[in-house]
């Protein structure tokens, strides 16, 4: 059975798919986490963060709190600084954020407000992808009751604080989601991630401190301000502080989005949550966190779904939306899917991306079509080495080589059949 | 170099209020050169060379400069569309539910291929990355709506809808 635990971030979330608006939002103590926060010190609160444990849900995990620390303060600071959430969501498989920004705007405005107050940001963006319009709509009419409310413009609720929050609609491409990307694309230029250092914290957008920050790590912060760090700590099993917003999709009987302690068993969410596999098919891999995650097998479904668990296990907990592999289902076409989109989405600053991910596409299209031959195979494995980090100017083409690397592994044998048989067996 | 005369003729006035505003939020005015092709695309569908021209003189910017960066970005067009913009998703979970199927359909019933335009120009058929619904797969777009679980039958009546 599924264990009654607290739901933070989704508790809010209407049946009917209507967003919480700001009279809803505060008569369910929407607003007093910020209340609390504009008490406290700006440090206090980044301190309070870093107690929490709270780690980034964009995928990479790193520490919110000790993030934010490396931001310049006092009064010899740089000004505008900047708080930018990234609500970019393109993880092909994830679609978490999206659920928490239409059937809750205000919780991540709360959010922002408190994170732009503890780095003493003048001025925060909303980056979102352009095709969430519904999310666009929605956030405007959030950003206009809480402008209206005073929760954001100038004096802050009489704090002496102020802060415009302004929405940004993005025009496409996967890799705005990558920070330094992100901030060049809201600069209006192309987006190509920056070299680093210098880390945005300290010299990001226009050159100004930057915290750039996924959405569902800022809807935590409403929750950790009002009830503090031991409550958040207490909510995970295994420690690592918090809950997660976990998704299942692909052939399973009830795909679906959980909110669930960080650390439930993966098992639990496959089989308890999305209801196991759907008749007539068998469960074969599943990459944990997203498009560019390593796949997970039978031997991993006891692994707690938290950052260190998943790592141990040879993957990453990603973003915590799942996509399940099945045996109807041809884990090389899977891949070819796959590395068809990083091919088509690397932004072509660097060789090896950009040139290895065309080739890696290629001969995986040729497997599929009964073309390849036993060098091809070689050639892929190469791939990953290739494309490995530190060989390439950002994160994007060795997350790419995360399901390649996994699939040779754990499905090499299919690889095999489909140069020995000079054909796709699924087709 | 557009003289300002042409530029106010190219962009409405709606279309450079819209510009201005979004302007006003950034330190440097050409920050806000995808905001304002987005803008123009919402008024007219996509973004012509003249559109293009206008919007680089009213933010200061070479027209090269800013048409490098238009075709950087997936979702600004630089060619005409139909009445009608059907995005149809496909990434890895909407290809596992049967975007193939899917695909096939829409292209039997529109007569055109994956990026094509349908003679009547009522139909723009495009493809898209993950919609974030993979939970409700196979998704598509039409017009900015989002439509999940497709399967034939429902296509059809999507379809029907848009004349
Ligand atoms: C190619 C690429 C795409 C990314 N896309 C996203 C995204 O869509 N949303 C997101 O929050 N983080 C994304 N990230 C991670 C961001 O670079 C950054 O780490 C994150 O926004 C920081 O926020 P967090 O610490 O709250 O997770 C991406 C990273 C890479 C390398
Ligand atoms: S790794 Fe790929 S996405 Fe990243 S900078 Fe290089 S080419 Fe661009
Ligand atoms: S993969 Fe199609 S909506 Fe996510």
């Amino acid at each position: 059975m599924a264990t009654i635990t607290e739901r933070p971030l989704t508790s809010r979330l209407r049946q009917d798919r209507e967003p919480v608006l700001a009279e809803e939002y505060e008569r369910a103590g929407g607003y007093q986490g910020l209340r609390a926060a504009l008490r406290m010190a700006p440090n206090e609160v980044t301190d309070l963060v870093k107690r929490s444990h709270l780690c980034g849900r964009g995928g990479a995990g790193f520490p919110t709190g000790m993030k934010w620390s490396f931001v310049p303060m006092g009064k010899d600071a740089p000004h505008p600084k900047y708080l930018v959430a990234n609500a970019d969501e393109m993880e092909p498989g994830t679609f978490k954020d999206r659920a928490l920004m239409e059937g809750d705007p205000h919780q991540l405005i709360e959010g922002m407000a408190i994170a732009a107050y503890a780095i003493e940001a003048d001025i925060a963006f909303i980056f979102l992808r352009g095709e969430y319009q519904l999310s666009a709509r929605r956030l405007t009419q959030a950003l206009a009751e809480a402008y209206e409310r005073h929760y954001l413009g100038r004096n802050i609720l009489g704090s002496g604080y102020s802060l415009e929050m302004y929405l940004h609609i993005s025009a496409g491409r996967y890799i705005c989601g990558e920070e330094t990307a992100l901030l060049n694309a809201l600069e209006g230029k192309r987006a190509h991630p920056r070299a680093k250092p210098p880390f945005p914290q300290v010299s990001g957008l226009f050159g100004k401190p930057t915290i750039v920050q996924n959405v569902e790590t800022l809807c935590n912060l409403p929750h950790i301000v009002s009830k503090g760090a031991e409550w958040f700590l207490g909510l995970s099993p295994t420690g690592e502080g918090g809950t997660k917003l976990f998704g299942v999709s692909g052939k399973v009987k009830k795909p679906g989005l959980w909110e669930l302690p960080l650390g439930a068993p993966l098992r639990e969410l496959l089989e308890e949550h999305a209801g196991g596999m759907r008749d007539g098919t068998r469960f074969r891999g599943v990459l944990p966190g997203g498009a560019s995650t390593d796949f997970l097998v039978d031997e991993h479904l006891d692994t707690p779904m938290d950052y260190a668990h998943v790592a141990k296990a040879g993957s990453r907990l990603g973003t915590g939306t799942m996509v399940v592999l099945d045996d109807q289902t041809c884990p090389v076409g899977m891949v070819w899917n796959l590395e068809h989109f990083f091919a088509q989405e690397s932004c072509g600053w660097c060789t090896p991306c950009w040139s290895g991910l065309g080739w890696t596409e290629k001969i995986l299209l040729a497997m599929e079509e009964g073309t390849a031959v036993q060098h091809d195979l070689e050639i892929l494995k190469f791939q990953p080495k290739f494309m490995a980090p530190g060989n390439t100017f950002c994160a994007f083409a060795p997350g790419a080589m995360e399901p390649l690397q996994s699939a040779l592994k754990y499905f090499g044998d299919d690889f095999q059949r489909h140069i020995k048989e000079k054909r796709c067996p699924w087709r | 170099m557009l003289s300002p005369e042409v530029v106010t003729e190219l962009l409405s006035v709606e279309e450079r209020e819209e510009i201005e505003a979004e302007a006003a939020h950034y330190p440097v005015r050409r920050a806000v050169c995808i905001d304002a092709m987005l803008i123009v695309q919402r008024h007219r569908g996509w973004v012509s060379d003249e559109s293009l021209g206008a919007i680089a003189e009213l933010l200061g910017m070479s027209t090269a400069d800013l048409d490098g960066i238009a075709t950087f970005y997936n979702l600004i067009r630089r060619r005409p569309v139909g009445r009608h913009v059907a995005m149809l998703c496909d990434s890895v979970s909407c290809w596992i539910m049967g975007y193939n199927r899917v695909r096939d359909h829409l292209c039997k019933q529109l007569g055109v291929p994956m990026g094509g335009t349908t003679a009547d120009n009522r139909f723009t058929l495009l493809p898209i990355v993950c919609l974030g619904a993979c939970d409700r797969a196979p998704a598509m777009m039409i017009d900015g709506e989002l439509y999940t679980d497709l399967d034939e039958q429902r296509i059809n009546t999507l379809l029907e809808r848009c004349e």
